[in-house]
């Protein structure tokens, strides 16, 4: 690297913020510099919600555009459902909505009044792991454990709706889940091991 | 199947972070919520190449929440990036990769040119379409099949030769050329950044990142900062196969974000983002000549290789590398070049440029063996060498031969037809191939600093962090051993750059080089616990170190096990409340630099083409890996499996597609590039020769990741050939290159 000789710069940027700071305290002197064009909505109005997550009820005001999934993670701070698309193509983000699986990316929240939601968090309220859970730590049925909490969700649902009747039929109703590090014969390890004990989850 | 480890007193087989992983406990990098968080999201070029004359803000900024937007106009002039740079800086640190939002310049289609940052993900979002730029284009080229034609357009290559220039002998030879195209990373985790100053001159990120200090050292390095008063946290990363190996334009974004609103920030990118803004395994043209004589030596290999890079970086990686030392021949030859496209710049893939070669030299020797009807593995056997024949130093161990006699019999290889396409079972036409891999096994620097506390427990830190692989968990193993007491008491810590430095996670390197490291501070521990247990305790009075041992937390006398004490004992004894020991390992040691290391796999395919429309079905694989004495036989096999998948979709479906009239990504996302899927997977069966290589380090383990992919791509095309006659030189291998239309899905 060349010699820096921008101290100047350097100064002049770590001080940056405490000049210009003010200014970002009060956004709406911004809003007044421009005009406003017809095609910007603003302001967004807040809408209620009420639902519940993980058996607690919640009334909530929540951004029209949020989805279920940026609710869990920005707003409620249930970080265990995870992002990978947003598009509803890789199953990151799954969870149950009144028991059936979802893709919580493709949800809008304020679509989900009075509904009860499940994520990994509640899959189980003991401090014991739900079986779905110790079977994938037995199995090793992940690496970096970022589809991980998806892939549990789908495979709970897998088990519930009879879908794991055979690994081709396990495979079938898990390909909604990709896992990029390859955990797949694992997982269905862990769903068979699982659905054969036969113990109801 | 599962190698049981002897050694399992000390541990469970499960990982230690694992039930944190499986409840959703695990934090990553985006999920680290701090108070007043403001959201960034990256507005990006749509054209590949020009100039921006302005950007009009006006509308974004006037929208709910919105509460800047950053560009080249009012983006405060960040001290690391040096405004007289060469445009393509050879210093690493330097690399034009991370820098953002600095000049008017688009270099790429998608190329981040703004930043919208608001007070909510949503609002954030919103705004970004309502950032107007207008541009002034260029003429740009994405085509590297056109590109790589003219000469001019390459830079200088890199040559290797050795042996004669003509060889005689000659009865067989093979000449072909191999194209791989682009193919993206994908981890499942998306990239993302938390920056806060939490003074005007101190940095906290939580960055997606597989080295904590390489991050600390270049941001340090970009804010004009010393490196202490960075730090950098990434705790649990979600995947990154070599995607965070360097820091991209989302760090700097982020902090320059953070400096200018005095809050935390958040930038997290989009999945299409992933596709064109943390590089991506550069496409590549391969040529390959073998030449050999009739009992099966080769007498030649000439390597040839052009890969993609992009305008602005010079990237290469190790693609004709593996010709020059796998294989005994006397005469090499190899030449590579790299040619520069106005497209971002690439990074190291999983198995990086190794995995690339390999395909091509693999498939070779395949087409080589049936021009001299021999059977591949025993044309391998054949040129197998024990002696690097590049450096001439002997290879610390080699056990491909164990390897081959493995696979053989599980994937039932004696079944394979000599003559291809001749095989059926059930109507579809089967097929047998195996292909070979290799990566460098390498021992690098690394610190750890050990806390054994009063109470007995252990802790172990380095600002190494972990994409998935199970490094706190292999660490805590070889931990547990080198101590002789349970993984229980036995914590490690990592992913926070204020710890003891270590590695960034890549290139196989973290077991041997960090594992090295734990070893030696334990064995720095249990030396100081005999000193202690001399000084202190009665029993041991007149003792030398060499004739006590610690094991079962207990420090005793060898010849006489009842001359013991407990170290929380001893501990207490000495009137200690902890020993804290920090001790650095270095590289390689001149006795173990006498050897060129190296880790090995060989990979079995059975598979079925079928014959009515050319879908082709892998039905079983046997993968098996040379790499030392594994340390954690559970998460060393996931590896294995995860590079199998890995290799799956290298060699059967993944290809990077751009429109070359517009540059752009055509298929960014995982609806239109396809990963592979569960109900892709056959059954795997991984297996290692685990046997310990003592001249590679004082563990005697090498690195995995890596090896469990290169080869597998080769081990398809050539299962495929063997199946239908039909040899495919191109991946992805799909039903088209074998002749056929198009298939439904």
């Amino acid at each position: 690297m060349k010699p820096c000789n921008y101290n100047d710069a350097r100064r002049g940027f770590l001080k940056k913020s405490a000049a210009i700071a003010a200014l970002y305290l009060t956004p709406s002197l911004l809003v007044k510099a421009f005009a406003i064009d017809a095609v910007v909505p603003t302001p967004i109005a807040k809408e209620k919600l009420t639902i519940t997550i993980n058996g607690k009820l919640l009334n909530l005001e929540i951004d029209a555009r949020t989805t279920i999934l940026n609710l869990l993670r920005e707003e409620l701070n249930f970080t265990g459902t995870k992002k990978g698309c947003e598009m509803g193509q890789c199953g990151a983000c799954t969870i149950h909505i009144n028991g059936k699986r979802t893709k919580s990316c493709m949800q809008l929240a304020i679509s989900n009044q009075n509904n009860s939601i499940t994520t990994i968090e509640g899959l189980t309220n003991s401090e014991v792991l739900h079986p779905m859970q110790a079977a994938f730590l037995k199995h090793d049925a992940f690496q970096c454990g970022y589809c991980t909490s998806g892939q549990i969700m789908s495979a709970v649902a897998c088990v519930r709706e009879g879908q794991a009747k055979s690994r081709d039929s396990i495979k079938n109703f898990m390909d909604t889940n990709i896992c990029r590090c390859g955990a797949y014969q694992n997982i269905v390890d862990a769903i068979e091991e699982v659905a054969k004990a036969g113990t109801k989850i | 199947m599962n190698q049981k480890n002897t050694n399992t007193i000390f541990w469970e087989d499960e990982r230690v972070d694992g039930a944190d992983k499986v409840t959703g406990k695990a934090k990553y990098t985006a999920e680290h919520n701090l108070p007043n968080l403001a959201y960034a999201v990256f507005v990006t070029s749509n054209i590949a190449k020009g100039t921006i004359k302005n950007i009009d803000t006006s509308k974004a900024l006037a929208m709910t929440g919105v509460l800047d937007v950053i560009y080249y106009a009012n983006c405060p002039a960040v001290p690391g990036y040096n405004p007289n740079a060469a445009e393509r800086p050879k210093n690493v640190s330097e690399w034009r990769g991370h820098k953002v939002l600095y000049d008017n310049k688009v270099r790429f289609f998608g190329q981040p040119i703004a930043l919208v940052v608001a007070d909510s993900f949503e609002n954030a979002n919103a705004a970004i379409r309502f950032v107007k730029p207008e541009y002034e284009t260029e003429a740009f080229e994405t085509n590297f099949d056109k590109a790589r034609l003219n000469v001019a357009n390459l830079k200088p290559p890199v040559t290797y030769k050795r042996g004669p220039e003509t060889v005689t002998n000659v009865a067989a030879t093979v000449e072909a050329e191999y194209n791989i195209p682009i193919e993206v990373h994908n981890p499942m985790e998306l990239q993302a950044t938390i920056a806060y100053w939490e003074a005007e001159d101190k940095l906290l990120l939580y960055d997606k990142t597989q080295g904590p200090k390489s991050t600390q050292g270049l941001m340090a390095k970009t804010f004009g900062l010393p490196d202490k008063n960075v730090r950098v946290i990434a705790e649990n990363v979600g995947g990154a196969f070599g995607s965070s190996l360097r820091s991209w334009s989302n760090v700097p974004a982020a902090c320059i974000a953070a400096k200018k609103l005095n809050r935390p920030v958040k930038l997290v990118l989009t999945r299409p983002q992933m596709f064109t803004l943390i590089g991506y395994r550069p496409q590549s043209w391969q040529k390959v000549n073998i030449a050999a004589n009739a009992a099966g030596d080769f007498l030649s290999i000439n390597h040839e290789a052009i890969s993609n890079t992009s305008r602005y970086e010079d990237f290469r990686e190790g693609i004709v590398d593996v010709s020059k030392f796998l294989y005994a021949a006397e005469s090499v030859n190899t030449k590579y070049s790299i040619l520069p496209l106005d497209l971002s710049t690439p990074i190291w893939m999983r198995g990086p440029g190794e995995a690339t070669g390999c395909f091509a030299l693999e498939s070779a020797i395949d087409e080589l063996s049936y021009k001299l009807k021999m059977d591949p593995i025993a044309l391998r056997i054949k040129n197998f060498t024990t002696i690097n024949p590049e450096n001439k130093l002997p290879f610390s161990d080699n056990n491909l031969k164990a390897c081959y006699e493995y696979g053989m019999t599980k994937i039932g290889w004696k079944n394979r037809p000599t003559v291809p396409g001749t095989l059926k079972e059930n109507g579809l036409l089967i097929g047998y191939g195996m292909a070979v891999g290799v990566f460098g096994a390498g021992k690098g620097t690394a610190s750890v600093r050990a806390i054994l506390s009063s109470d007995g427990k252990l802790v172990l830190e380095c600002a190494v962090s972990d994409m998935g692989p199970g490094t706190s968990t292999s660490m805590s193993k070889i931990a547990a051993e080198a101590m002789q007491m349970p993984i229980t008491k036995i914590k490690f810590k990592l992913g926070d750059s204020d710890l003891p430095p270590g590695p960034s996670q890549g290139g196989s390197g973290t077991t041997s080089t960090v594992g090295s490291a734990v070893d030696l501070a334990c064995k720095t521990l249990q030396q100081k616990l005999k000193d202690l247990a001399i000084q202190f305790a009665p029993p041991f009075s007149g003792a030398t170190p060499d004739t006590l041992e610690v094991k079962n937390e207990i420090v005793s006398l060898k010849t006489d096990a009842t001359k013991k004490i407990e170290i929380v004992a001893l501990l207490k004894l000495a009137n200690q409340d902890k020993i804290d020991l920090t001790i650095n390992s270095s590289g390689k040691t001149p006795e173990q630099l006498k050897f060129t290391s190296n880790s090995f796999s060989a990979h079995f395919v059975k598979l079925a083409v079928n014959p009515k429309d050319g879908k082709i079905k892998v039905l079983q694989v046997v993968t098996t890996g040379d790499a030392g004495k594994i340390i954690s036989p559970k998460t060393a096999h996931s590896q294995m499996l995860g590079g199998v998948v890995g290799g799956l979709g290298m060699a059967l479906s993944e290809k990077l597609e751009i429109d070359h009239t517009t540059g752009q990504i055509m298929n960014a996302s995982f609806g239109a590039y396809h990963v592979p899927l569960h109900s892709q997977i056959p059954n795997i069966d991984a297996w290692f020769v685990n046997k310990p290589d003592m001249n590679v380090n004082d563990i005697g383990a090498k690195g995995i990741g890596e090896i469990a992919l290169i080869g597998f791509a080769g081990a398809i095309a050539n299962a495929v050939y063997n199946a239908t006659g039909k040899r495919v030189r191109d991946l992805p291998i799909t039903p088209e290159k074998l002749g056929f239309k198009s298939v439904k899905a």
